[in-house]
């Protein structure tokens, strides 16, 4: 059986990924836990140009790091993240791979100029986090609207979808 | 799982830089899309073969060929497909002019998520509607297909293949044959063949409308235009507009009309009786005579300059004697026709009857043969047709295939006058006795020239 490993890509706050751990495995019904240590500093990553941090460059860091790691690992970091062609991803996965990294910088409610809302943000992230973690199991985007494989590229969205996968994609995921 | 895999829409991504390609790919992929990438026009124009892809987004910007010109490419390949031009910022001119040559939209990198996601929504739906409308139009096409022109013989072989080759052109179409060839059924066929088959065919019987009548028919009238016209009315060149018009029995109509109906077709305008406003319509002329037009000009009641301007490309129909090995297969399509029709079983038909039919002298050629036909269904016992079931019998046919002159049109004439005669010129009841319909006994008098003593 395989398992999860959280790590923090600073910029990042540990509180929020030690809160990951429980939903997570509940989830995906494997042992989820966070890496000790010191975190993977992102400042290699950053693009100053586009003054964001490449996802695909952390993903292949983390990859390299974790070479004999058995199981899945999911990097976490407030930095703001991007892929070539488009402005922001809130994170990036590989499909049916071992590596997934979210960002949370602009699941925040003070990203949009409101009051900061610690309960909202730790519920994105955790959404983001089974949404990313759940591309490497395989899973690809679902049309449930309520099913956490739902693809959102804004945070209207996320609040709209739950945590939880659908029954559809507990099947695909149980199949695998 | 293949199958799945084709079933999936499919985005084409051509781009020279690894990174956009990888990243889209992905961003596609985990959306569950058929995803293909090519790195140059080369490798872009291999896939496009290999298709399909439903939208292809592809970078304006490329080594070798650009954009602009790989876009007509793939467009040559594949009409149907959504392109999506993918400019850097700042080069709005060259996406503007891919929107003038068909690309579906363009997008600047970096792109707003939210943006592609929509975009490519929406190039997919639009996609499937234009698809749709098409296989629509091919349905709507075989549903209103006209009827098949049956027959083996070499002759019809050759009406049908000058019908469609003819098809493809906007040439004016004379089609000549003996009433009842079926000579409207090849108009039909020219029209359904055509590049106007989605607009109307219209059919004038120029033989069947009172003279004065005709004007206003054709070419419409004006409200007041004359003591009745109450409405304005279009005329059938306006009806025909995109289509065609069949004019049958052309060699009808009076020199007045005559002289109008060339100006018409030579100009393509017109004005309603009654009115001054000069109408254009855009129409096809196909036109149908079994007058002998060549003699009608010799003695001066056809005009030769219209004769000219109709007689561009003529279709003749030979008459059903011509080709009995027509006959069985006519046969056979009209019992299946009305088996259908009067919801009965398909019948056989007995080889005395098939031959009495194949040995008839069929002066009203297809019309008549599927008159009889009817006439019979409607008589015969399951499960055949036997002779006894034709209106005519073995000594009123004439003996194998020696021509007999007019004998038969003779005995059809005195037979006719004799039942007549016995019915004291009740057509309703002198039809019914003969296994005609009135319209047809009508014409047989007024050919045979008879007369109520």
């Amino acid at each position: 059986m395989s398992s999860v490993l959280i790590t923090a890509v600073t910029p990042s706050d540990r509180r929020l990924l030690d809160r990951l751990t429980a939903p997570l495995a509940k989830s995906f019904v494997v042992p989820v836990n966070v890496a000790f240590g010191e975190p993977l500093d992102g400042s290699f990553a950053f693009n100053l140009s586009r003054n964001q941090f490449s996802s695909m460059a952390i993903i292949s860091k983390l990859l390299e790091r974790y070479e004999d790691l058995e199981g899945k690992v999911l990097g976490v970091t407030s930095g703001d993240l991007f892929v070539p062609v488009l402005t922001y991803v809130f994170g990036e996965a590989q499909l049916e791979g071992k590596v997934a990294v979210v960002s949370y910088h602009r699941l925040g409610e003070d990203f949009y100029g409101l009051p900061a809302d610690e309960e909202l943000l730790q519920s994105r992230l955790l959404k983001e986090s089974v949404h990313e973690l759940g591309h490497t199991f395989g899973l690809l985007h679902c049309s449930n609207y309520l099913c956490v494989m739902h693809s959102s590229t804004g945070v209207e969205e996320i609040d709209i979808k739950t945590d939880k996968l659908c029954a559809d994609c507990r099947k695909k995921l149980s199949e695998r | 799982m293949i199958e799945n895999q084709k079933m999936k829409p499919g985005i084409l991504i051509v781009d020279d830089e690894l990174s956009v390609r990888d990243s889209l790919s992905k961003w596609f992929k985990e959306d569950g899309y058929r995803v293909g990438t090519a790195e140059n026009a080369n490798r872009a124009l291999t896939l496009m073969n290999e298709g399909p892809w439903d939208v292809i987004l592809l970078d304006i910007k490329m080594p070798g060929m650009d954009g602009l010109e790989l876009q007509m490419r793939l467009k040559e390949i594949d009409r149907g497909a959504s392109i999506i031009m993918v400019t850097a910022f700042g080069a709005v001119d060259s996406a503007v002019q891919a929107l003038k040559e068909g690309a579906f939209d363009y997008v600047t990198k970096p792109v707003d998520p939210e943006h592609l996601t929509h975009l490519v929504e929406n190039a997919l739906r639009t996609k499937k509607l234009s698809d749709e409308n098409w296989r629509l139009r091919q349905q709507m096409s075989e549903l209103s297909g006209v009827e098949e022109i049956v027959g083996v013989s070499l002759q019809m072989k050759k009406v049908v293949d000058l019908a469609r080759i003819v098809a493809q052109t906007d040439t004016t179409v004379m089609i000549r044959g003996e009433s009842g060839t079926g000579k409207e059924m090849v108009a039909r066929t020219i029209h359904a063949n055509s590049s106007r088959r989605y607009f109307p065919i219209i059919t004038v019987n120029c033989g069947a409308v009172p003279e004065t009548l005709l004007e206003s028919e054709l070419f419409g009238h004006e409200k007041g235009a004359f003591t009745g016209a109450q409405y304005r009315r279009k005329g059938k060149f306006e009806m025909a507009e995109g289509g065609t018009i069949f004019l049958d029995e052309i060699g009808t109509i009076s020199q007045k009309m005559q002289v109008q109906l060339l100006r018409v077709i030579e100009t393509k305008q017109f004005t309603r009786v009654g009115g001054n406003d000069l109408i254009s319509s855009d129409f096809r002329v196909v036109c149908a005579t079994n007058r002998n037009l060549e003699a009608a000009i010799a003695d001066g009641s056809f005009r030769e300059d219209l004769y000219y301007r109709l007689n561009v490309f003529t279709i003749s129909i030979p008459p059903l004697r011509e080709r009995r090995e027509d006959i069985p297969p006519l046969v056979d399509h009209f019992i299946k026709k009305y088996a259908t029709l009067m919801n009965k079983p398909a019948m056989e038909i007995n080889p005395e009857a098939m031959d009495l039919l194949v040995r008839n002298r069929w002066q009203g050629n297809v019309r008549e043969l599927e008159n009889v036909i009817e006439r019979a269904m409607v008589l015969a016992k399951p499960p055949a047709i036997r002779a006894e079931d034709l209106p005519f019998q073995l000594s009123q046919v004439q003996s194998g295939s020696a021509p007999t002159g007019d004998s038969l049109n003779e005995m059809e004439k005195l037979h006719i006058a004799k039942i007549l005669g016995k019915f004291n010129w009740n057509i309703t009841r002198s039809a019914q006795a003969l296994g005609i319909d009135r319209v047809t006994l009508y014409s047989k008098i007024s050919r045979y020239g008879l007369k109520k003593p």
